[in-house]
């Protein structure tokens, strides 16, 4: 058997991080905390601090300003801010897909064009860790400032991850710490997991169906785990 | 190695075919089967709380764990193999029921003269109307030898639709330019998307002949051949990388798994890594298959009979791991494994936006409309640059959002931001794919042999494939994408992307799980692995099963035709190799 390549990423003993989030930087919304519960944060109330399970403070600050240029909170709806992005994509580089778990990591390593995938070594926590040490300082400059970092990574690999992982963020089920109170949902007029459109499939012809958004756990009662807290 | 018991049976692979011969070997013999899968066990009814995209659509959870193991990938002979490290163009399952559990269900049949294409197409059109450098072959049985055994897997799977050709009688409203069928679908087609009833005007209108999509998604309850009682889909949209939480979608494990857990003479092992076929030492039978449990030890489980149903790559790998046949070499033409790897084309032809909303989280993974009318053995060819042909469908799949977020007319170049937040929004209910599915005939550059770098968890060397798209292929597409486009305007879309046209194999863009060949069925030893009873030429005691022993893709979907031919040959086993074992006529 082949060695396989060291997944570790983490230094040994790690400081244990938080992403402080005030009322104002939110705009009022819901944020799901570590603990699974809702916190609606109104302009009166105190921040919140969220225990971040891999990025450290600097790092979530970072990603959470990136996302929000990639999919902004603006007139045509609420964003990445306001759907928790930044703690979704937390807990994922934490779990088994950010240690690639699942991928085949065997050596050798070689370039290739585009058709054969991604043939990196690097994990989906390192690529975030080099690739977050380029935007340093980041969440502390203008928009139009942080529009011009974006455009001169465009290309990367960190750039095409932090997009997908900002849209899977606004759209996952809420029990993966996006999509809080479901407003990405609400935004595309998706209903979740609805177990049954029999009576509508042929009804709405040319006119849009939106039900009410309902997550796995409101829609089946059960306290569905989700695959980040297996592992 | 630890010894078990001899059984009289063993399978490798629990998913549709493997579950399929278990089942028929279990109810209709008293032979002890031992059935080996290397993922995890399932139960009947498990599926209700996996409506969830990330975890099961877009983090892959019913795939093969390809840290494990995994295939590489090579254009042509002269290129250095790559593996492919995440899932991409194809999607295998793993664990009891494999990929039957997390497909779509859609449930077409082959054309008659698919299964005997070198002798029809030659007949036809000359021997020059194949391109050079094909491998097409018959598969040494036609179309009317099947049928039967179709009619049962539509039986076994209650299969939705309308026939447009009973016994050669036509109707209007199926497909009349299928094969016969020897009676009416068991359930009637299923409720239509609105996206695939615009499909279906725009394409009567043009003189095009749709008809409602076969489907293993039933539209109302039915009871099967075996007494299984299934309900009737609900469109909730989650069936392709999902398992179907109520059951409408025909599965391995509501199917065939009740049955096979009341016969005490089948035994399931979930976790069972094969890795070997043993042979006698006359090379002549198998003696049984060697795994690695999931503990880790490893075993040997003697057997009088070996099936393979272990899915297309590891049918072929398997067989080459332990030296059983010649390997194909496509510089001399020797050899038999390995050959005829083909991947049914499918593509986007027309993506297409609309300026009212389609609501397309209802649906079902086969609920739609298809036309065939460029994929028949009549078609006129006397305009057209390219051998065989395809259909063309709109489903109403039931997307999720985080996969069809971001579909975009090509008008719209950005891809991230306020201005393309705005647009995809504002397209995320507007917009819809035509898709052409067609037909990949075999080639002698595309084949499987195994990997001299990349091995996988134990040691053994990965699959390689070398695969390429050649001019046929692309010709067709083009062709399909233009007519694709003339649906779509029909369909009254504002703006259109047409498909940019197939290009190299890209291993990134998923097609379908329809990957064939490797252990082909012919009609001799020298061109072949097994007979069309899928026994083995050499070995009689093995049998292959699956899309392996396809000797091309056909336009249509492969597992009515995989089940098919297990239906068959479980027939023969049954009638006739437990009687006189030896090699079956």
């Amino acid at each position: 058997m082949l060695p396989r390549r060291s997944s570790a990423t983490l230094p040994p003993m790690r400081r244990r991080h938080f992403l402080t989030l005030s009322a104002a930087t939110l705009g009022g919304v819901l944020v799901y905390s570590l603990g699974r519960k809702a916190s609606l944060l109104s302009a009166q109330h105190k921040p919140v601090r969220i225990p971040l399970r891999f990025f450290t403070e600097a790092e979530a600050l970072t990603v959470a300003a990136a996302a929000s240029r990639i999919f902004p909170s603006d007139e045509s709806g609420p964003g990445a801010r306001e759907a928790g992005v930044a703690i979704f994509i937390d807990r994922q580089l934490a779990s088994s897909y950010g240690r690639d778990r699942f991928r085949y990591t065997h050596p050798p390593f070689e370039d290739a064009s585009r058709e054969f995938g991604y043939q990196g070594s690097a994990t989906p926590r390192q690529i975030y860790r080099e690739g977050l040490k380029g935007l340093q300082g980041f969440h502390r400059v203008s928009p139009a400032a942080q529009d011009d970092a974006l455009r001169k990574i465009e290309s990367t690999v960190f750039f095409s991850l932090l997009r997908q992982n900002t849209i899977e963020g606004m759209f996952c089920d809420p029990m993966h710490g996006g999509n809080a109170g479901m407003v990405g949902w609400q935004l595309v007029g998706f209903p979740g997991p609805r177990m049954s459109n029999y009576d509508e499939i042929e009804e709405y012809y040319g006119k849009s169906f939106r039900p009410k958004p309902v997550s796995l756990r409101q829609a089946t009662g059960a306290k569905v785990r989700p695959s980040e807290d297996e592992s | 190695m630890k010894t078990l018991p001899a059984v009289d049976a063993v399978i490798v692979g629990g998913g549709w075919a493997g579950l399929l011969m278990a089942k028929e070997l279990g109810a209709r013999t008293s032979l002890s089967i031992v059935v080996l899968e290397r993922g995890p066990s399932r139960e009947p009814s498990q599926y209700a709380t996996d409506m969830d995209e990330l975890d099961y659509a877009i983090r892959l959870r019913m795939m093969q764990d390809l840290s494990q193991e995994t295939v590489t990938l090579r254009h042509d002979a002269t290129q250095r193999a790559l593996p492919l490290r995440q899932h991409g163009a194809f999607l295998p399952g793993a664990g009891v029921g494999g990929s039957g559990e997390h497909w779509n269900a859609q449930v077409p049949r082959f054309l008659p003269d698919c299964f005997e294409l070198l002798s029809k197409t030659t007949q036809k059109y000359g021997a020059k109307a194949l391109p050079d450098g094909h491998a097409v072959r018959d598969w040494g049985i036609t179309y009317d030898e099947i049928e039967p055994y179709y009619t049962r897997v539509d039986k076994l799977l209650g299969t939705s639709g309308k026939a447009g050709n009973i016994r050669g009688k036509l109707f209007d409203g199926g497909n009349i330019f299928e094969g016969w069928r020897s009676e009416e679908y068991p359930t009637p087609p299923t409720k239509v998307p609105y996206f695939s009833s615009l499909f279906r005007d725009a394409a009567k209108s043009l003189g095009y002949h749709p008809y409602p999509a076969p489907s293993g998604n039933i539209s109302r309850s039915y009871t099967n051949i075996d007494g299984i009682s299934r309900g009737g889909c609900s469109y909730c949209g989650f069936c392709a990388r999902f398992g179907c939480m109520m059951s409408a979608k025909a599965q391995p494990t509501n199917l065939l798994l009740p049955i096979i857990q009341k016969h005490k003479n089948v035994t399931l092992r979930a976790g069972a890594w094969v890795r070997r076929v043993l042979m006698d030492s006359a090379k002549s039978a198998a003696r049984g298959v060697t795994y690695v449990d999931a503990a880790g030890e490893e075993i040997f489980q003697p057997a009088a009979l070996v099936f393979l149903a272990s899915w297309t790559f590891n049918n072929t790998r398997l067989l080459q791991l332990s030296g059983i046949g010649e390997p194909y070499d496509p510089a001399s033409g020797r050899g038999t494994v390995g050959s005829n790897l083909t991947h049914q084309i499918s593509v986007p032809s027309a993506t297409t936006f609309f300026d009212q909303p389609l609501n397309r989280f209802m649906g079902s993974g086969s609920a739609g409309f298809m036309f065939s009318d460029f994929d028949r053995d009549d078609l006129d060819r006397s305009d057209l640059n390219f051998i065989r042909g395809g259909f063309f469908s709109a489903r109403g799949f039931g997307f999720q959002p985080i996969a069809s977020f971001g579909v975009l007319p090509n008008s719209i170049k950005t891809t991230w931001g306020s201005e393309w937040k705005k647009a995809a929004v504002s397209y995320y209910d507007r917009t819809g794919q035509i898709i052409f599915t067609g037909e990949h005939i075999a080639y002698k550059t595309n084949f499987m042999d195994l990997d001299p770098v990349y091995k996988d968890k134990l040691g053994d060397p990965l699959l390689r494939l070398t695969l390429d798209w050649s001019d046929n292929e692309r010709k067709m597409c083009d062709f399909a994408t233009a007519k694709a486009v003339e649906v779509a305007h029909a369909m009254g879309a504002r703006e259109i992307n047409p498909f940019p046209g197939l290009r190299s194999y890209d291993s990134t863009r998923y097609q379908t799980t329809h990957v064939q060949g490797g252990t082909i069925m012919g009609t001799s030893p020298a061109q072949s692995v097994v007979s069309p009873y899928l026994q083995h030429w050499q070995l009689p005691n093995l049998f292959i099963l699956g899309g392996s022993t396809f000797p091309q893709n056909g336009s249509a979907n492969p597992t009515p035709t995989i089940l098919a031919f297990v239906y068959r040959t479980a027939d023969a086993v049954i009638e006739r190799y437990l009687k006189h074992a030896g090699p079956l006529s």
